[in-house]
């Protein structure tokens, strides 16, 4: 292994002490959460007369919060291992009875890398929407639901309990939600929109139970509190938290078996896709299972499953993004992928917690570098996605062939760029715990090495397919140079935060870490995985390399077809979840209108019916009413003297 | 005598108006048919009083004289009141209240 000296030799524990209070820059902990919102809540609220300086408010409250965290990290580093954890709480927010929530941050070292990535990479693609939505008509809109993302997606991170995480979590949904359907008069985006929200209920429901069940076991839900009385509870009780909250990461980070709606997800513009469904919002699962790191470290079963979605959603996300044609689409099944790796690392528990963070900050990186990229291909040809109608854009747009070359050797993992260093200590980890794992891990490597190559030399080798009416051109400069500040980032981010930033040790206090030998060296490992990256690259190249038929090819593997049709989870969900739901809703109508109302229906008409025939009685024949009074009293007579006047 | 006769004649009586209030059409004999269901009534009173030897049931037989003059008033008022609008005295014709 090339970091050696690096990896700190002792295993560590997680911290659990509680944390100190925010006190000097710490105290500003509200106001990153509090400066997008307000730019949200300006943008959305004001009306047509911002529309000329909208997006500058909405640029420059993610700088600010941008700047502020970097002050915060700065300040943090300075401290000791053991205090740089701070909790800052607001107000009470909810109490009945015993159970009290209040709306508190917790700002540690695990926080603080998101805080970061959230604001740095969020700011570097507001500037880039400056350029990429120049021309909409809705721009400040656009800003708007950005700020207010940026808002729940800090607050997602600062939350000190799992309620407030929770509105956090839904916050980010409905940003999510908002932004796939931001050309909504598009059938197709309000299409995606409503799926991505469908499809995030089913996790969002595993989050809520989960909390509920928190509550009834350890009476609170706050971290610091469920964390330390973890021990306490049953292992079964362990086991359905774990389980739950899986299934809430697996909905929000577009695991198996709720990976449908992030491919369609790409129906939103190119930024949302660079910053929500690549960056920040689909790693969120990955946050909540590393955050609850305490419930997993005690659950084997739980931990377990986590690796095997881990797995599953690693490898068909990289199958999926070798058979796509639309640019958007591989770059998000490649995300499936990389989550995927994220999800697995976060199974393994103490060996991996940490990398899958590592991994989930350098692929934030590199991977909103690639869409940021695509999208300013997609900038320069007319909004085309097809990758059959690329080719040889190298030539017209340098600086994002540039970007896109950086990211796409990060995201292979060739040394030194940033996806070497944390995809390998994932592949690492994984053969640590388990050798099936790992070769599974290097096998979506090797796929991830086609799936990429095949993308960048469609897109910016071999010769030109553009429609006729295509113009490529280079995008301007506010997106290029935030595609530069990425590229940096793709390049050295990874190694400069293993080393320089001591990752490991610096996320250690609140994850723990542990390390364990493994058979094959590391060195070899390494060379291994390489190896296979590069046949991967070597079969793309001899695939795609020549020439690239502008229709797809229809005599192609099941596999392929499979892959085109996202190995058939439409149609998976159709038959488990839409059709017998469909079914049900239809059943429930037909016995609503038949039965329920048929019932009321009939009653009805049965009262209706007999008034009306007994209403003849009053005819308005004055000697029949004294006939009826004079048989009703021979009748009462008549009954008296036979039962008795007694 | 025997009083049970007077019984008799007051069921007799009342019988013989509850028929005249059922078949009759004229409204005035209608009327004249209560009467006499009334007075077959206080006959029955006045009897049970003098069988009984108390003043009950005649003084009950004076209530009910004075509800029937009462009665009478209304009745008749009624009675000339559809006859003027109408120009008949039948008890079927006025059927108007009804369902």
């Amino acid at each position: 292994m090339i970091g050696n000296g690096a990896i700190i030799a002792a295993d560590v524990a997680p911290i659990l002490e509680p944390s100190s209070a925010a006190t000097g820059i710490f105290a500003w902990i509200w106001l990153l959460i509090a400066l997008p919102l307000a730019g949200a809540i300006v943008l959305l609220t004001t009306g047509r007369w911002t529309n000329r300086f909208g997006h500058l408010i909405g640029v420059a409250t993610v700088v600010i919060a941008a700047g502020l965290a970097i002050a915060m990290l700065i300040e943090m580093m300075g401290r000791s291992a053991e205090a740089r954890s701070f909790e800052q709480t607001l107000y009470s927010w909810v109490f009945a009875g015993q159970f009290q929530v209040d709306v508190a941050f917790q700002l540690d070292q695990l926080s603080m890398v998101f805080v970061l990535l959230i604001t740095i990479v969020g700011s570097l693609i507001h500037i880039y929407s400056i350029g990429y939505m120049a021309h909409d008509p809705d721009r400040r809109r656009f800003f708007g639901f950005l700020n207010l993302f940026v808002a729940a997606m800090l607050l997602l991170v600062l939350a000190d309990n799992y309620l407030l995480l929770y509105v956090g979590w839904e916050g980010v949904g409905l940003a999510s939600f908002l932004l796939i359907g931001f050309w909504q008069y598009k059938p197709s985006a309000a299409a995606a929109a409503k799926k991505a929200f469908v499809i995030n209920r089913v996790g969002d429901v595993g989050l809520s139970l989960a909390i509920m069940l928190m509550f009834v076991t350890f009476g609170s839900v706050t971290f610091e509190s469920v964390f330390s009385s973890a021990g306490g509870a049953s292992d079964s009780t362990l086991t359905w938290i774990g389980l739950l909250l899986l299934l809430a990461a697996a909905g929000k980070s577009a695991q198996f078996p709720l990976q449908a709606w992030l491919l369609d997800a790409m129906e939103g513009p190119t930024p949302v896709s660079a910053l929500i469904h690549a960056a920040t919002m689909v790693t969120a699962g990955v946050y909540l299972i590393v955050r609850s790191n305490a419930i997993y470290d005690k659950t084997v079963f739980a931990a377990t499953t986590v690796v095997v979605i881990g797995v599953i959603t690693m490898i068909i996300g990289a199958v999926i993004g070798s058979a796509k044609d639309d640019i958007k689409k591989a770059l998000a099944g490649s995300t499936m992928s990389q989550i995927g790796y994220m999800v697995l690392a976060a199974g393994l528990g103490p060996v991996g917690y940490v990398f899958a963070i590592f991994h989930l900050l350098t692929h934030g990186v590199f991977k909103a570098n690639l869409f940021l990229s695509a999208g300013s291909v997609m900038h320069g040809m007319n909004n085309g996605v097809d990758m059959r109608r690329f080719g040889a854009l190298r030539a017209v747009m340098m600086i994002t062939f540039g970007a896109f070359m950086f990211g796409y050797l990060a995201i292979i993992g060739i040394p030194p760029f940033s996806g070497f260093y944390s995809k390998d200590k994932i592949i690492l980890a994984a053969f640590e715990q388990n050798t099936i794992v790992g070769i599974s891990a290097v096998l979506a490597a090797g796929i991830t090495g086609f799936y990429m190559t095949r993308m960048f030399t469609m897109t910016f080798l071999g010769k030109a397919r553009w429609d006729d009416d295509a113009h490529p051109h280079e995008s301007p400069p506010v997106m290029t140079i935030p595609l530069i500040v990425l590229a940096i980032g793709s390049l050295g981010l990874g190694a400069s935060l293993y080393y320089w930033g001591d990752i490991v040790e610096w996320l250690a206090p609140v994850t723990g870490y542990e390390s364990r030998p493994i058979a094959i060296p590391t060195t070899v490992l390494e060379a291994i995985t390489l190896v296979i990256v590069l046949i991967g690259v070597a079969i793309a190249v001899l695939m795609y390399g020549k020439s690239v038929p502008i229709e797809p090819p229809q005599k192609v593997s099941v596999l392929t077809i499979a892959a085109r049709n996202n190995l058939y989870d439409d149609a998976t969900n159709d038959i488990v979840a839409v059709r017998p739901t469909w079914y049900a809703a239809r059943f429930l109508v037909w016995f609503d209108n038949r039965i329920v109302d048929g019932a009321v229906n009939a009653s009805a008409a049965f009262v209706g019916g007999a008034s009306g025939r007994l209403r003849r009685l009053q005819n308005g024949f004055t000697r029949s009413y004294a006939l009826v009074m004079v048989i009703g009293v021979i009748v009462v007579f008549g009954v008296l003297a036979l039962v008795g006047l007694s | 005598m025997n009083p049970e006769n007077y019984i008799i004649l007051s069921g007799v009586l009342f019988t013989i108006g509850a028929i005249g209030v059922l078949v009759r059409r004229n409204a005035i004999v209608v009327f004249m048919s209560v009467e006499l269901m009334l007075n077959a009534a206080n006959l029955a009173f006045v009897a049970f009083a003098r069988i009984n030897g108390n003043l009950d049931g005649q003084v009950v037989a004076f209530f009910v004289m004075v509800v029937a003059a009462a009665e009478v008033v209304v009745g008749l008022a009624i009675i000339v009141t559809v006859f003027r609008s109408r120009r008949s005295a039948s008890i079927d014709e006025p059927n108007l209240l009804k369902y």
